[in-house]
């Protein structure tokens, strides 16, 4: 993941050389039917989402137009009932959207099937949840080799690729344990290790350390540092400023709508986070 | 996800969930166990009837004349009953008239056969298995003599009363003793032991060796054939084509002596051992019919067990599916996950009680006079059984399982 195949992105130590400017992120968000170039991961054109509860229609999502760019770091803020849950269930192919156009690497997610999204969330995205949901009785491994299960690929080369991605986060040493021999950072390096084994365009990571002391959090904030650093394509969904601080670029969402998209000084300036 | 990892998945379920799983299989098992026991028990049955039975009751290649059949089965209509009853009886002079016709190298006996009450000095009055018959008739069943002899074509010539007798009339009614010369009684009659015929055995439990055989002209005639006709008239031919000759030969002249037209049947029976197997095959039928029915509801009961229980983990292991989900499952992967384990179970139940019902047929013909033996298709029968049990009880578990929303599932606790 740390090579780089598109050499018009720049990849820098700091970070701040990838982040997209304002006006690129303008002119692809405003050409709705048009498929994004190659270094766009993800673009969204006017996204709503409604749900009906018991006759009352609700809006989640009231047209968010979202722009990222490859490599990029990117953290999702919002209020409880500001839609970012929602947007990270379509964002992550979870869910589909009532209307608006979603592209996630040049394929438009927004009309697709059952099991075409179940291949776009194997393939493309790597979940990292709150609460881990890790498989309790499975070992680390086995748990890391989940999503090679269902990409087809043989049992040698699983192993191969979950130890790999096990040493990548550090716990290789206890690969053979189960989630509840492992302590709550740990269990949160094996789903970053599962997240990452199958090569996903991005890290959708919701709430990482939302279950986590803050000894820990800054633990895994580190190990996200470093995949963004290496260039993986990171997007986190928190409600915790300073946790959404680590990233280099911040949406934030108010009522179903992006309020703000600002790059990490611009945000800490106006959270007052030094 | 590929057949072999949901199969492996499906066993480390149900491993983690021993007595739980073990419950869930217990319906198949007990079902496919009495289905074993009964199907082994009928197959026994029918492999010795076929192997056994016809050979020692009724003879290989050979025929009986008779003036109706023997065994009958099913119901008797009344105009059946009336034909029956009007049909003429079979006398010496038609049994000297076939056996003229018969080709050579066939062997014949006169076989009036009855039960009767037997008496001797040193026994209780028993019911015995009284044959007048002639000489030949020792050649033809085969019979070996342990001690004494045969008696002799001079002996039925003159109607002498010489009997000789099955091992269990000797021992009921000389036991401890030598019977041959001693006195053995049927109908008020004395005869002369001059033989003992060697054990027989026993088919269902009914010994062949209650019988007692005298000349036919002796006065065992007014106990086996009180009219004075003959029972039945038996051929036996070294081969089938033989036999078919000969039969062929009897029909003809029993027919001409009855002065049949060809458009009118046979008023005579000609009886084959294959004749008389036909009854048992219609029995066969009807007994595997009624003896499966009952361990196919254990089936169902065990199929709705299943189910049950496949529910229950689906809800369960909601959250699991969830997060299988959010990593790639599609819809006919949790399916399959789903559907093989609930096939598993089902199998390894229908194993358990292939086991148990082979014990079970075993310990059966081991208790009881029922004989048993286990059909080979029996067993792949059980297990693909067990596993079509098995998918149409996780047809609908596994279904809702791969419709589960993923975001509601992962939000599940």
């Amino acid at each position: 993941m740390s090579d780089n195949q598109f050499g018009d992105v720049t990849l820098g130590t700091t970070g701040e050389h990838s982040l997209s400017t304002t006006a690129e992120r303008s002119a692809v968000v405003q050409a709705p039917g048009v498929t994004p170039g190659q270094d766009w991961v993800i673009v969204t054109r006017g996204l709503k989402r409604e749900y009906d509860m018991g006759g009352e229609i609700v809006r989640a999502l009231q047209g968010v137009d979202l722009a990222i760019r490859r490599n990029e770091y990117v953290a999702i803020m919002g209020p409880s009932g500001s839609g970012k849950s929602t947007l990270m269930n379509l964002i992550g192919c979870l869910d589909t959207p009532t209307a608006g156009e979603y592209w996630l690497n040049g394929m438009l997610v927004s009309k697709m099937s059952d099991d075409e999204l179940a291949r776009v969330r194997n393939k493309e995205i790597g979940f990292v949840f709150q609460t881990f949901n890790l498989l309790p009785r499975a070992t680390a491994l086995h748990n890391v080799e989940l999503p090679l299960v269902y990409a087809g690929v043989s049992s040698d080369e699983r192993k191969r690729r979950a130890k790999h991605a096990l040493a990548q986060v550090q716990l290789d040493h206890r690969m053979d344990h189960r989630p509840n021999e492992l302590s709550g950072g740990q269990r949160q390096r094996v789903a970053i290790a599962r997240a990452l084994v199958n090569d996903p365009s991005i890290l959708l990571a919701d709430e990482p350390t939302g279950n986590l002391d803050s000894q820990t959090s800054e633990e895994i904030m580190r190990v996200f540092e470093g995949l963004a650093t290496s260039g993986q394509t990171v997007i986190m969904v928190t409600h915790e400023p300073d946790i959404a601080a680590h990233a280099r670029r911040v949406i934030v969402l108010r009522d179903g709508l992006v309020a703000s998209d600002d790059r990490r000084s611009a945000f800490k300036q106006s959270m007052g986070i030094s | 996800m590929p057949f072999h990892e949901a199969v492996r998945l499906a066993f480390q379920q149900i491993r983690i969930q021993k007595l739980k799983s073990f419950f869930t299989l217990l319906g198949v098992m007990i079902g496919v166990m009495f289905l074993i026991a009964v199907v082994s028990i009928v197959e026994g049955m029918s492999r010795y009837v076929e192997e056994d039975f016809a050979g020692a009751l009724l003879g290989v290649n050979t025929f009986t004349l008779r003036r109706g059949t023997d065994v009958r089965f099913g119901n008797v209509s009344e105009a059946e009953w009336r034909e029956l009853q009007r049909r003429p009886r079979i006398y010496r002079s038609d049994v000297e008239q076939v056996r003229a016709a018969l080709p050579s190298g066939v062997t014949s006996s006169i076989e009036n056969m009855t039960f009767a009450y037997a008496t001797s000095a040193f026994g209780r009055a028993k019911q015995v298995q009284a044959v007048g018959a002639e000489e030949s008739y020792f050649a033809l069943k085969k019979y070996k003599l342990t001690s004494g002899r045969p008696f002799s074509s001079q002996e039925v010539t003159l109607g002498s009363k010489v009997i000789v007798i099955g091992t269990e009339v000797a021992s009921h009614f000389f036991a401890g003793l030598d019977p041959i010369g001693r006195e053995l009684r049927i109908g008020g009659a004395p005869y002369t032991v001059v033989g003992l015929i060697e054990s027989q055995g026993s088919v269902f439990g009914f010994s062949l060796d209650r019988l007692a055989i005298a000349p036919y002209t002796s006065p065992i005639s007014r106990v086996t054939n009180p009219r004075g006709d003959v029972r039945s008239f038996v051929v036996q031919a070294s081969n089938a084509a033989l036999l078919n000759d000969a039969m062929e030969e009897a029909r003809s002249v029993m027919r001409g002596r009855r002065h049949l037209p060809p458009s009118q049947p046979d008023d005579f029976a000609l009886e084959t051992s294959a004749s008389a197997m036909s009854f048992f095959q219609d029995l066969k039928g009807k007994l595997i019919a009624f003896g499966t029915a009952l361990p196919a509801i254990g089936l169902l009961v065990g199929a709705i067990v299943i189910m049950n229980i496949m529910l229950v983990a689906v809800a369960e292991r909601t959250r699991e599916i969830g997060i299988r989900k959010a990593l790639g499952a599609r819809r006919r992967d949790i399916m399959r996950q789903f559907l093989v384990e609930s096939a598993s179970l089902s199998v390894l139940g229908a194993a358990l009680g292939i086991i148990l019902g082979v014990g079970m047929a075993k310990l059966i013909a081991a208790l009881s006079p029922l004989p048993a033996g286990v059909a080979l298709w029996s067993i792949p029968a059980a297990v693909a059984l067990g596993a079509g049990v098995g998918i149409v009880a996780g047809l609908y578990p596994a279904s809702r399982a791969s419709r589960l929303d993923p975001i509601a599932a992962l939000r599940q606790e």
